[in-house]
């Protein structure tokens, strides 16, 4: 696997480290509540299939990414940055 | 037809004509007690469990490839009771135990070899750790003895031992640990499911679970509709999925775990042997190749196949170990879908829909669990009440956050085990 780092350019799988879906994006407020907690921390849709998921260029521009992916083939189909993603 | 080593004799002298199939075809009937959605170990052990333990014979398997298809067939074997935890510690205790009474329970050779198992450390810190796991597993009533560097040496003289970076101190020694062999396992259970009056139905997709005010009526399946009264969820990394269908999302992320085999070589390994600092462990099997892996790639993945990095970490793993191994070629490796929970233990439970049950969650560790885990989900199946030993493995432990079994001491998130 290859993930391309728009800062970076087609890196390596080992200069990355994985940090599960992109729905670590959507952190809730403080107050939401134990269920938007939940489906935050814990819950998750687990596609076999396209997925979304933070990956942070550790040994490269140390950038995090929001990766475009195929969990059945990992096919990797994009990357933009999480700053750029969140906003 | 009863197995027996005078069977083997008798047909061995009369050209092998009378052998039977192991278990019957049969088509899926209209309406069953109990469906279990998922013919792999742990799916066959519970419609087993049921059948003998708890009488409920009008039970269908439904499996959408062929029997032990899943990870039943691509994990590596080992099966132990050298938890820490409770909750966990009663549990694997409990099916290690079954283990020992499965062949002559199943009737069936399942080439339990307990050869020993022992885990390295490599520190003054890792030797109290595992001192105090020793000490737990006693007190499990399990058997657990601690080696020193000379200990270690007597059972594995073919380890570098004064390595730079991990140099070994000890191991803590599970003489009851050991492996099966992992096919019969399923195949096991499968014919003495089926013995018992189980229906086993193969290439059968459950597409859809049928829900009425709050309570399963059945499934449909690519062989069509079947009503049930009790429906359980038993298909590991796909269990995602299946959960869908019925309006669930769970706390799992499916991910790769890669395993090795060699050619196979003459007796060399005698135990299992298992080097955490390093992320590796190895075994030989019967056939005589090694049997080897290490941790998961470490992404979210499907694909039953993993990339290079991780093979070529459990390598480097391995010299680091024990040298020898450098002379040995790889004959093949291959992945399989693990169902990671955020605390790295296991969930059977009921689901808040009535009358149905899930049993997934087994990280890296479901092959030693499936006597255990077949026999509890059985019970909650018939009494709907939990398993004494399975009562923490609840699927709820993570939004209240009471009940966590985090073995590692890692924390209780996605991705950290």
């Amino acid at each position: 696997m290859r993930i391309p780092c728009p800062l970076c350019g087609p890196r390596d799988l080992r200069e990355f480290s994985y940090r599960g879906h992109a729905v670590g994006l959507d952190r809730p407020a403080p107050d939401a509540g134990e269920t938007a907690w939940d489906e935050f921390v814990y819950l998750r849709e687990n596609p076999a299939g396209p997925t979304q998921d933070l990956w942070y260029h550790e040994a490269g521009c140390g950038a995090w990414l929001v990766v475009e992916r195929n969990t059945v083939t990992h096919e990797i189909t994009g990357a933009r940055l999480a700053s750029e993603a969140a906003s | 037809m009863r197995y027996s080593a005078l069977k083997i004799l008798t047909q061995g002298l009369t050209g092998n004509k009378g052998w039977t199939p192991a278990w019957r075809q049969p088509e899926p009937k209209s309406d069953y007690d109990v469906l279990i959605i998922g013919g792999g170990g742990h799916g066959l052990a519970t419609a087993y469990y049921l059948a003998r333990t708890y009488g409920l014979t009008n039970v269908a398997v439904l499996e959408k490839g062929y029997l032990g298809g899943g990870n039943v067939g691509r994990n590596t074997t080992i099966v132990r009771a050298n938890y820490f935890l409770p909750g966990n510690s009663e549990f694997y205790s409990h099916s290690l135990k079954l283990w020992e009474g499965l062949e002559a329970d199943l009737n069936y050779n399942v080439m339990h070899s307990q050869r020993g198992l022992i885990n390295l450390f490599h520190s003054d810190g890792q030797r109290d750790a595992f001192a105090r796991r020793g000490n737990a597993m006693i007190n499990q009533g399990d058997d657990a003895e601690l080696l020193d560097r000379d200990g270690v040496r007597e059972y594995l003289p073919y380890l570098d031992f004064d390595n730079g970076r991990f140099p070994i101190y000890g191991g803590l020694y599970h003489p009851r640990g050991g492996t099966a062999r992992h096919d019969a396992v399923a195949w096991g259970y499968a014919r003495a499911a089926d013995q018992r009056g189980v229906d086993l139905i193969q290439n059968c997709e459950v597409t859809g679970i049928d829900i009425s005010g709050g309570k399963v009526t059945g499934v449909q399946t690519t062989r069509g509709a079947i009503r049930a009264k009790k429906v359980a969820i038993v298909t590991a990394g796909r269990s995602g999925q299946v959960a869908a269908m019925a309006g669930l999302r769970l706390p799992i992320e499916s991910h790769i775990l890669q395993a090795f085999v060699t050619e196979g070589l003459k007796p060399v390994i005698n135990h299992v042997v298992s080097f955490g600092m390093g992320h590796f462990y190895i075994s030989q099997s019967d056939k005589g190749g090694l049997v080897f892996g290490g941790d998961l790639d470490l992404y979210a993945s499907y694909a039953q196949r993993g990339n290079l990095p991780m093979a070529e970490h459990v390598m480097e793993a391995a010299m680091t170990l024990m040298p020898i191994i450098g002379r040995a070629k790889v004959l093949r490796s291959w992945g399989g879908i693990m169902d990671m929970t955020p605390d790295g233990s296991p969930i059977i439970d009921k689901t808040g829909i009535e009358g149905l049950y899930i049993d997934c969650g087994w990280n890296y560790g479901g092959f030693k669990a499936v006597p255990a885990s077949g026999d509890c989900l059985a019970h909650l199946i018939a009494t709907d009440k939990p398993h004494e030993v399975a009562k923490g493995f609840r699927l709820d432990r993570f939004r209240t956050g009471r009940g966590i079994i985090d073995e590692e001491g890692t924390g209780a998130q996605h991705n950290l085990h």
